[in-house]
């Protein structure tokens, strides 16, 4: 009997000699214990070299193998061929970014994002530390979840709102700013408070709820979002109440 | 040489998943609540004016079959609005007690269910009285 096949409609898009994309398709051979991306590596290994996508980890950890199977974001080292079998899957970028090459998205923008709402450890003093900062299993548990977040941006292929406005900071860079929030060692809550307070910070969602959905690591960013809209608006009024700059 | 490509975003992005649909339903549910209010303002107008001849057609339009199927299309979206939006509260206000999470359905029931409720309930007896 002829080993099975599956059928893969890949997205090209080649910068320097095609004019607008296509798509080319690939018979693989089909394994049931096979990821799409062990598939694409198949095809690069043995068909066609110059495909180009990112990946490292092959285990849901690196965060760079994100594209849109069949039109839903997917971490392709997590989607098995078993799951589409025997009907053809067809993959893109994923959506809500430009294409540098072929499954390579350009990045540049959702970067400059994430580190405008300074997604790291703020202290008021910063000379080197004599003790190390002690936390409860109870201050870590308030932030553990968000601080799952692996980079992989499906929760922005997720999102209709970066359609509309493209300057919205998004789900990921708003889960990881209300992250270090959290965190009872962290002192920047103020530094973030007015990035994340604008319009294109947290006011930018309309709880649409499918980033939450696709995320591979269960952050919950549209919850963290949520919660980031009334810390806020808490925020907010104790600045209104007083005027003097307590906070 | 970069020539990043920039690619349309689905035009039917609404209609794609579960979660997609269920949002959109539930902002077009602000639609019957809207229409709603331009008949509650009508009639409170109609009411203003304190005539029994006005009433009375008020009162006829309000048995009317197509009023109360509307009615109860308005009242359907509003308690299903509600409902979705009571079924959120836990991700909106997480609470915990050191470090396990309180059972969502106690978040919801406790700032959602419970208030609403009590105050159907006054409602209901305010009306009955
Ligand atoms: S290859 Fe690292 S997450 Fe998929």
């Amino acid at each position: 009997m002829p080993e099975p096949t599956i059928t893969l409609d890949v997205f090209r898009y080649r910068p320097d000699e095609d004019e607008r994309s296509t798509f080319q398709s690939y018979d693989v051979p089909y394994h049931e214990h096979w990821v799409i991306l062990d598939a694409l590596n198949w095809i690069k290994d043995h068909v066609d070299g110059t495909l180009s996508y990112r990946w490292s980890c092959r285990m849901g950890v690196c965060g760079s193998c994100g594209m849109m199977i069949n039109g839903d974001p997917k971490l392709t080292c997590a989607a098995f061929l078993k799951d589409y079998f025997p009907a053809t899957i067809r993959i893109e970028p994923l959506a809500n970014f430009p294409v540098e090459r072929d499954l390579v998205i350009v990045m540049d923008d959702f970067m400059s994002k994430l580190t405008s709402v300074k997604p790291w450890m703020i202290r008021d003093d910063t000379s080197p530390m004599e003790e190390e900062l002690l936390q409860s299993p109870s201050q870590l548990a308030a932030y553990k979840q968000f601080s799952m977040c692996i980079n992989c941006l499906l929760c922005y292929a997720a999102c209709p709102e970066l359609d509309s406005d493209p300057d919205f900071l998004g789900p990921a860079a708003i889960a990881l700013a209300h992250r270090y929030n959290l965190d009872s060692r962290d002192q920047g809550t103020a530094e973030r408070q007015d990035i994340l307070g604008a319009e294109e910070g947290v006011w930018g969602c309309a709880f649409i709820g499918e980033c939450t959905e696709v995320c591979p690591k269960n952050v919950d960013p549209a919850g963290a979002i949520q919660q980031a809209k009334v810390a806020v608006t808490k925020d907010w009024y104790k600045r209104m109440l007083l005027p003097w700059g307590k906070r | 040489m970069r020539r990043p490509l920039v690619r349309p975003y689905p035009k039917d992005w609404f209609l794609r998943t579960g979660a997609y649909r269920l949002f959109m339903l539930r902002e077009l549910t602000s639609v019957c609540i809207a229409g709603y209010l331009v008949f509650m303002l009508w009639w409170l107008y109609q009411l203003g004016k304190g005539d029994t001849e006005s009433f009375r057609s008020l009162l006829s339009i309000a048995k009317h079959p197509v009023s109360i199927g509307l009615h109860t299309i308005a009242l359907i979206a509003a308690a299903w609005h509600s409902i979705t939006w009571f079924n959120l509260t836990p991700l909106v206000m997480p609470m915990r007690i050191g470090e396990d999470r309180v059972p969502n359905v106690v978040i919801a029931i406790a700032m959602g269910y419970g208030p609403w409720l009590v105050v159907s309930g006054f409602v209901l007896w305010a009306t009955l009285h």
